[in-house]
């Protein structure tokens, strides 16, 4: 037997090559080309669906990975419950990945999957309607059993009715033939059965012919010193495949061939990985340490588990006792002059408000991070949503503005992450970037950037007495300006700059507290002003799509995705429509009222009740309207295409 | 490195105008530390007071050294990241009884758990000064207030109680009314490695005067001030007639005429257990009966800021430095050509 595989360095490099290797200990004779005959089609959207127990999100993943070593380009949607393990077999505990591949460049995990694997009665039961009709349905067919279907509500087993009518049926025994292949290996019945993931994996890589080797040697690391797991995992892997092979699914058999993507070097990324990353990078260019103060909350933890892996790079990770102490201390990291990052999601932007005006009135650089999530109070804590732009503009006390970045894919999240960076340092002020759920945890190819090309960050701490008292001696003064208007970062430790700062409203210059009428209304609009200087430096919009278009699509975050592709598709069937896409949301880039006012129609795909819509409005004066979506999950590109037809109609 | 400069309390001392009530308890404190801080042969670019809200977090404003007046209660949450983030300094943190164990308590017993390299200043004056005399969370049980004018039903917190059972490595506690005694306990807390908190009784003529009188004046003390002194036994009054005992593990006051001085406790502030230090701190739960002052515990324990060095260089002495073209290239890669 021979397979497609790419051959591995111990470094986990993998470089892929359309070539076939023999692999060791394989006879020459048994010498078949596993993808001869196997249609080939442009792209295919694969579902893992099934109990939280059942380990959909590590098969997901692991047909991802594989997909994306194999050149694929691809996005994915993962969907989880909040409880950690909801009531096995019920619809409420089902767990999804969605997995979009292709051999050319896409955008979104896609609109209606074309294959559904279904582990368990419920999963059918929750995901079937998002299947294409006449797609194909692959089932765990153990599972199907009196309890399971009760539990999911099925009063007849769909299997055995007209429920599958239409739909393309592979089902598989896949907990029995696991333990069967386990069975000779010592290795316990109840342990066995959680292999059945890899049988369903090792069968839906048969039949989308993907390449074996990555995912043996994830299970070889993973499971290292737990020689049974190993064991069963790849023994379930193999039976999947086996099953493949003998139970004639041939005719079900496709491929998706690599697709051609520029040249470079290329990892599959989600947006918090890509976050992180981009914090550090930063740090680098900044040549400052980064300090992250976080309190654990679902999306953004993972944010706090990936800089807590990299403190070779000097980075402080702090988990604190509550989301007030964790802004509180970055801020305590930035005045030592450090970078001081807060991550959080909405509820956590609520609780750090208080900090967020002392920083604005300390104008001192913090960084805060929201990965949006459905709200409002605990909400919708594993799906996303992007309806904190309200608060991130006017979420505090005060007249207290902050600049806002948005990250608008997986792999973005590393530039956003340096330009809110950027803006804290350069401009002595707190920032807020925001991600959403989707971003955080999707993934997608990433083409890695020369480091040698990221934006440079040069700051320099204050170390001069910048100012003369009364008494004609030369002082320290923490509030004098320079041409972006920021103030000078004087750190502790710095000789004769002592001073002190605080939250109570100050002279401009010198610092002292001050209370005087007219003092206030300066320093209120001079703080806005401050931050409205921002936008000289940024650069102008650029616009995609056609020239002589009547409708705009103003987009801003995660919509990104589902924006490109649905005007792509617009404008392939003839439709003049063009596109927008915001990395600032405060201040707006410079040329984007010029640009609104160019077009008779500005749609918002929003996953809000339309907050940058009303922005826009209030700020422009233009007719924009919002294209809502607040169900918890991103936008497909179909969806946008049918919401946008409607405007030009 | 260069010697420390000699500095005199004018060095110490800034240009703003003090704006605390004539006769406050703040003024005693503020000059004794602005007396001390030569003796502490320390720099003022090194040295930062951090503060919340409260008529005690004007303090700051008064120092010359780094100093930040924040918001009500997060003190210790901004100090806990500069003292991470900065281990060369040295951090004060100062506030009162409504700002550290009201709205700031979570942060407060936070930050003495990790022993993370603080000096906490608690100036405990039994009320709320700045908002204009509520009863705060040390007002004793009782206490007739603008927001309590049937008296406060509220059981008070004994910050040194507090403090000990958040697992504190160095609490003391003394009053406004001795320099001498105030500057002792302010050494002893600056020049421990951790967290160390100091609560310091603090007259509020204003909205609670005299609230520590029937202890702190002169004439009381020997007979109310139970002064703890290390390595010995614990005795007061004007002649050392009365003494602590513990017994069942309870602290108790007893006629050292009637004991005899051999069964009187011996202070020991370095006891890895608290629980003597704690029964100790419940000997009274009023400001009218004999109350401890001093030392209650000592002890060493790994400092919070040392651990977070020493793990970033363990982790560059397994990794090396950190390395961005390795670290983006740290998950399966491919190359398209």
């Amino acid at each position: 037997m021979i397979a497609w595989w790419v051959p591995l360095s111990a470094a986990r490099r993998v470089r892929f090559q359309k070539t076939v290797y023999l692999r060791e200990g394989t006879h020459v004779t048994d010498i078949v080309d596993r993808t001869e005959g196997v249609r080939e089609v442009e792209r295919i959207i694969i579902r893992f669906a099934g109990d939280s127990g059942d380990g959909m999100q590590l098969t997901g993943d692991r047909f991802t990975s594989a997909s994306a070593l194999f050149g694929n380009d691809l996005a994915t949607l993962p969907e989880f419950p909040a409880e950690i393990r909801a009531p096995a077999g019920t619809l409420a505990g089902v767990s999804a990945f969605q997995v979009h591949i292709s051999d050319h460049d896409i955008t979104t995990p896609g609109d209606a999957p074309n294959v559904l694997v279904a582990m368990n009665p419920a999963a059918l039961k929750a995901d079937l309607h998002t299947l294409e009709s006449g797609g194909t349905v692959i089932v765990n067919s153990d599972a199907f059993e009196e309890r399971n279907l009760a539990k999911a509500g099925y009063e007849h087993n769909p299997l055995e009715d007209n429920t599958l009518d239409g739909y393309t049926v592979i089902t598989a025994p896949m907990t029995s033939l696991t333990k069967e292949a386990c069975k000779d290996l010592g290795v316990k019945t109840r342990d066995a059965e959680r292999s059945k993931n890899f049988f369903a994996l090792g069968l839906v890589s048969w039949l989308y012919s993907r390449p074996e080797e990555p995912t043996m040697l994830w299970i070889q690391e993973k499971f290292k010193g737990r020689d049974l797991v190993i064991a069963a995992n790849e023994a379930a892997y193999r039976a999947g495949n086996a099953f493949g092979e003998t139970a004639e699914l041939s005719a079900s058999r496709m491929t998706v061939r690599p697709a051609q993507l520029p040249a470079g070097t290329y990892t599959n990324i989600n947006g918090n990985t890509a976050l992180s990353w981009g914090l550090i990078a930063a740090s680098q260019q900044a040549g400052l340490p980064l300090f992250l103060g976080s309190y654990p909350i679902t999306p953004a933890s993972d944010i706090l588990h990936e800089l807590s892996k990299h403190k070779n790079f000097g980075v402080r990770t702090f988990q604190a006792e509550d989301e007030i102490a964790a802004i509180g201390s970055a801020l305590g990291a930035s005045y030592g002059g450090h970078i001081g990052i807060t991550t959080t999601s909405g509820p956590g932007i609520a609780l750090k408000g208080e900090t967020l005006g002392l920083a604005v009135s300390l104008e001192l650089p913090l960084v805060v991070i929201d990965i949006q999530r459905g709200g409002p109070s605990t909400g919708l804590p594993t799906k996303t949503e992007a309806a904190d732009l309200m608060m991130a503009m006017y979420g505090r006390h005060g007249e207290a503005p902050m600049p806002i970045v948005a990250a608008s894919s997986p792999s973005d999240c590393f530039d956003a992450a340096i330009e809110a960076v950027r803006i804290a340092l350069e401009y002595r002020t707190p920032v807020m970037l925001l991600s959403d759920g989707y971003l955080a945890n999707g993934t997608e190819p990433w083409k890695l950037p020369d480091i040698g090309s990221l934006p440079s960050i040069d700051i320099e701490f204050a170390s001069e007495l910048n100012g003369v008292d009364s008494e004609g001696r030369e002082v320290y003064w923490p509030y004098v300006r320079n041409d972006n208007l920021a103030r000078p970062w004087a750190i502790p430790g710095t000789e004769a700059l002592m001073h002190r700062i605080g939250g109570i409203e100050k002279q401009d210059g010198t610092g002292n507290i001050s209370y005087d009428p007219a003092n206030h209304e300066f320093m209120v609009h001079l703080r806005e002003e401050r931050i409205l200087k921002i936008a000289d430096k940024l650069p102008p919009l650029e616009v995609m799509g056609d020239d002589d278009a009547d409708i705009l699509v103003v987009g801003w975050g995660s919509t990104w995705g589902a924006i490109t592709s649905a005007v792509g598709r617009l404008r392939r069937g003839g439709t003049k429509v063009a596109s927008v896409h915001l990395r600032h949301l405060y201040p707006f880039a410079p040329n984007l009222g010029e640009l609104l006012q160019r077009y008779d129609h500005v749609v918002v795909p929003e996953m809000n009740l339309g907050q940058l819509t009303k922005l826009l409005r209030a700020e422009f004066l233009v007719d924009a309207k919002a294209i809502s979506k607040v169900s918890g999950q991103p936008f497909t590109a179909a969806e946008l295409v049918t919401k946008i037809q409607e405007v030009a109609q | 490195m260069s010697a420390v400069p000699v500095t005199t309390k004018k060095d110490w001392s800034s240009d703003q105008e003090v704006r605390w009530c004539p006769g406050c308890g703040d003024y005693s404190i503020l000059t004794a530390m602005q007396l001390l801080m030569p003796e502490l042969e320390v720099r003022r670019e090194d040295t930062v007071f951090i503060s919340g809200i409260g008529c005690a977090a004007r303090f700051p404003y008064y120092m010359n050294s780094y100093g930040m007046h924040s918001i009500h209660g997060r003190s210790p949450a901004i100090a806990t990241g500069l003292a991470m983030a900065r281990p060369d300094l040295d951090v004060w943190v100062v506030g009162g009884d409504g700002d550290m164990l009201s709205i700031g308590g979570n942060h407060l017993i936070h930050a003495l758990r990790r022993n993370i390299n603080l000096t906490i200043l608690l100036f405990n004056n039994q009320i709320y000064g700045l908002t204009k005399g509520q009863y705060s969370p040390t007002s004793e049980v009782g206490k007739v207030t603008k927001s309590t004018p049937m008296g406060s039903i509220d059981q008070p917190f004994n910050p040194i109680s507090v403090a000990l059972g958040a697992e504190a490595t160095f609490v003391a506690r003394t009053h406004d009314m001795d320099r001498g005694h105030m500057q002792e306990m302010f050494r002893r807390a600056h020049d421990h490695q951790g967290s160390a908190i100091v609560e310091v009784f603090q007259n509020c003529n204003v909205f609670n005067d005299g609230a520590f009188n029937a202890i702190t004046k002169k004439d009381a003390r020997d007979a109310m001030l139970i002064n703890l002194t290390h390595g010995e036994p614990v005795r007061f009054g004007v002649d050392g007639e009365r003494g602590v005992m513990i017994v069942d593990g309870t602290a108790k006051i007893v006629d050292v005429a009637e004991v005899g001085i051999d069964v009187l406790h011996v202070h020991d502030e370095t006891a890895p257990d608290p629980s003597v230090a704690f029964s100790i701190s419940r000997l009274a739960d009023d400001r009218e009966s004999p109350t401890p002052v001093g030392v209650f515990r000592s002890v060493q324990r790994r400092e919070y800021g040392e651990s977070v060095s020493s793990q970033i260089a363990a982790a560059q002495d397994t990794k090396g430095p950190g390395d961005l073209h390795g670290l983006l290239r740290s998950l399966p890669t491919w190359d398209v050509s």
